[in-house]
């Protein structure tokens, strides 16, 4: 496909400069740990519950381990050295560790390597289960060609969610978000049981996975086409939460290489390790993760900072490489944000939604509605959604999340929901060839925009490799945001590790690559 | 003078209005308590146009019918934060001349609030909608301080409260001019919880900078302020 004339050449440098920004990130990934990646192996390792004032077990666990002054050998060497020691077995030994009866320690031993495999055939079985049973239940279940519609539910209370995601996938919805709870993000831990009463959403608790999986799992079967679970990946807890997901068979995560860096303030070097991590459990599990590039729109010029998305688009899809991900996981991320005042607006919005889906054929691009420019006129903005549903159609995207007529008033009533799945099916429907049809005039407005957005993204991506991304973070090159390297939240928890340490999950499924 | 109004339709004093909702009842049921429901609202000969089974038990409907009611608009009250918006330019050149010093603006998202989107709009640099965020202004010096905390609970709005009652008790109320904003923020709502003023949706930097220096400018004393704040 190639519609838009783009410069193959320059597409190719994109992705050579980003290999080099990746690399040079890779090394300071490699070398660290942090407390959120060694809290995940031990949940992989089945360690889950919370103690009387609601701190989760893999905390409490993670930071004896910290004050003992051992973290660096990595939490499955540490824990796998004090069941030796002690001669005690797993359940027991974090039992001890949690009352304070036994100090976990490191000894280098031969006997260590067995142990800690042995400890990691939970989590590996567990997510190998999840990754079989969804590929089962999509062979019998298919969820049919893109773009496939993609709904929020938000009432921050777990069982009324279970209600309005029913209602989505009866009239159309094909993948059900359950938004999080207002800053979950900026937690350190990981909450615990189901969510009656969250704040704009519910948390991400293995709980509420397994309340959304199972009326999604009876949906499914009833309508015969598989509903997929999405939630987010993000934040100091990342790889937590990508842990707990797939074992709990989610579908998709939100999960961007730096959103929490510019966006919540998270720190960067605490990010990248984490989110490598992350996408590892997410590669293994069959996950589609999203990338969050449309947020840069969000706060920044969707005309003048097109490129900014397009960038991040290529430094995003490098690092999930690195991570093992094949293409097809990647939902790279953009969005319809440019203000509608502007004239030819929607062929501005054709020709970066044709570029990035050429740019990358394979990989399950991602769809973000308007809500800059969404005023409150619920009328104009279900008419500026049926254009984004038509330029949607019209450039094959994949995940379609749909706007809601009342986005910006309040999180999406049943019937707003309803409305604008009407609108996109119609849409969809009449257009429904669109894009093998139309074809773009030579050095037209729109093929001049898509090479002009990609020649911007090549000298951008030429001016990190040259600084560094850490460096071109600092410098507010992504949203206008500004982000100093050792400032942000999560710093504390960035480990440099010991020689010895080990993650036997990376390591496994690292060979699996 | 009294003035009695009611919704407009295609004439004058007809009531007519649109109404869509969900009722929790299948479809057979829906018209005609979407009907009852419309009457017990105050709206006569009411019409369900439109009804959609939307799964789950539940059914949307579409009503119009005719307002009984009707309001004396003479005797609303308005709240208005200024009478003019001023541009960047102008607010520079009244804060120059008038104040004679940079105006100190520090914002943040208090408590457990995460969302800096918009308190980013108002003090950025780029600004919001082509208009220059407060950063642009040599008027002010601008501490943006974001999102300050690790939450451990949900945010409620006794957060707004909470930061007049600490403002209050260190006796520095006085000191500063507290601004509020947030999409379910209106103006009168903030002047309830005790702040000086509150903007909602679609408000511009430009707006919050006008409203600003004018009332900083009226807080020192040196020129009374024209309008009234209700």
């Amino acid at each position: 496909m190639n519609k838009l004339n783009l410069n193959r050449n320059k597409i190719a440098a994109c992705r050579n400069y980003s290999k080099i920004i990746a690399a040079d990130l890779q090394k300071i990934i490699d070398k660290n740990t942090t407390v959120s990646v060694e809290r995940s192996i031990l949940r992989l390792f089945g360690v889950d519950g919370v103690d009387k004032s609601g701190l989760p077990y893999p905390n409490i666990l993670a930071e004896k381990i910290k004050e003992a002054g051992v973290l660096q050998y990595g939490a499955a060497n540490v824990m796998a050295s004090t069941m030796i020691q002690n001669r005690k077995n797993f359940k027991e030994t974090v039992s001890l560790i949690i009352l304070g009866k036994v100090k976990p320690l490191y000894v280098a031993d031969k006997r260590n390597k067995q142990v800690v495999n042995r400890l990691s055939e939970y989590g590996i079985s567990r997510v190998e289960k999840a990754r079989k049973d969804r590929a089962k239940l999509q062979a019998k279940n298919p969820t049919g060609k893109g773009p496939w519609f993609y709904l929020i539910v938000a009432t921050g209370n777990i069982y009324e969610d279970v209600k309005q995601a029913r209602s989505a996938a009866l009239n159309g919805a094909n993948c059900i978000a359950v938004i999080r709870s207002t800053a979950q993000s900026l937690m350190d831990y990981v909450p615990y049981g189901a969510t009656t009463t969250g704040f704009g959403g519910t948390y991400a608790t293995q709980e509420n996975f397994r309340i959304m999986r199972k009326a999604l799992d009876e949906i499914s079967v009833k309508l015969g086409r598989y509903i997929y679970l999405v939630n987010y990946c993000s934040g100091l807890c990342m790889c937590e939460i990508a842990a707990m997901g797939a074992m709990e068979r989610l579908d998709m995560m939100l999960n961007d290489s730096m959103y929490g860096i510019i966006f919540r303030d998270i720190n960067m070097y605490r990010t990248f390790i984490d989110q490598h991590f992350s996408r590892m459990i997410n590669t293994q599990a069959g996950i589609i993760i999203n990338t969050g590039e449309d947020n840069y729109l969000t706060t920044a010029d969707a005309v003048k900072q097109a490129h900014t998305v397009l960038a991040s688009e290529f430094i995003n899809e490098r690092l999930a490489k690195n991570a093992g991900m094949p293409e097809k996981l990647m939902g790279l991320g953009h969005a319809f944000e440019i203000n509608p005042d502007i004239k030819n607006s929607f062929l501005l919005e054709l020709a970066q939604a044709q570029m990035v889906r050429e740019i990358f054929p394979e990989s399950p691009i991602k769809y973000m509605p308007p809500t800059k420019h969404i005023t409150g006129d619920i009328f104009k903005a279900h008419v500026i959604d049926s254009m984004f549903n038509l330029a949607s159609v019209a450039t094959n995207q994949s995940i379609h999340l749909l706007g809601i007529l009342t986005e910006g008033i309040h999180t999406p009533f049943i019937q707003d929901r309803y409305l604008s799945i009407e609108s996109a099916k119609y849409v969809m429907n009449a257009a429904k060839d669109m894009s093998t049809e139309v074809t773009f005039r030579k050095n037209g407005l729109i093929q001049k925009r898509a090479n002009e957005v990609l020649d911007k993204a090549l000298k951008m991506l030429g001016k990190i490799k040259k600084e560094g991304l850490l460096n071109a973070l600092e410098q507010g090159c992504f949203a206008d945001i500004k982000r100093p390297r050792k400032g942000g939240k999560g710093f504390e928890g960035v480990i440099a590790k010991a020689k010895e340490y080990t993650n036997p999950f990376e390591e496994r499924w690292s060979l699996l690559k | 003078m009294s003035k009695m109004i009611k919704p407009y339709g295609d004439k004058l004093n007809d009531g007519m209005v649109q109404l869509s909702f969900t009722l929790p009842v299948k479809a057979d049921l829906a018209e005609e308590a979407a009907k009852n429901i419309a009457l017990k609202m105050g709206l006569a000969d009411p019409h369900t146009v439109y009804h959609k089974d939307i799964g789950e038990g539940f059914t949307f409907v579409i009503v119009y019918g005719k307002c009984t009611h009707s309001v004396d608009v003479s005797k609303l009250k308005v709240t208005k934060v200024v009478e003019e918006w001023m541009g960047l330019d102008e607010v520079n050149e009244f804060v120059k001349k008038n104040i004679k010093r940079k105006v100190v603006v520090v914002g943040a998202c208090i408590e457990s609030d995460a969302h800096t989107v918009g308190i980013d709009a108002i003090l950025n640099m780029k600004g919001f909608s082509g208009d220059y965020g407060f950063e642009r202004y040599s008027a002010f010096k601008v501490y943006n301080m974001g999102a300050q905390i690790v939450t451990q609970q949900n945010i409620h709005l006794h957060n707004l409260t909470k930061l007049i009652d600490m403002i209050e008790s260190e006796e520095l109320r006085d000191k500063f001019l507290v601004i509020v904003g947030g999409p379910s923020i209106n103006n009168k709502f903030a002047k309830e919880l005790g702040y000086d003023a509150g903007f909602g949706k679609g408000t511009l930097p430009s707006h919050v900078a006008t409203y600003a220096v004018k009332k900083v400018l009226s807080r020192m004393g040196k020129v009374k302020s024209k309008r009234k704040q209700c």
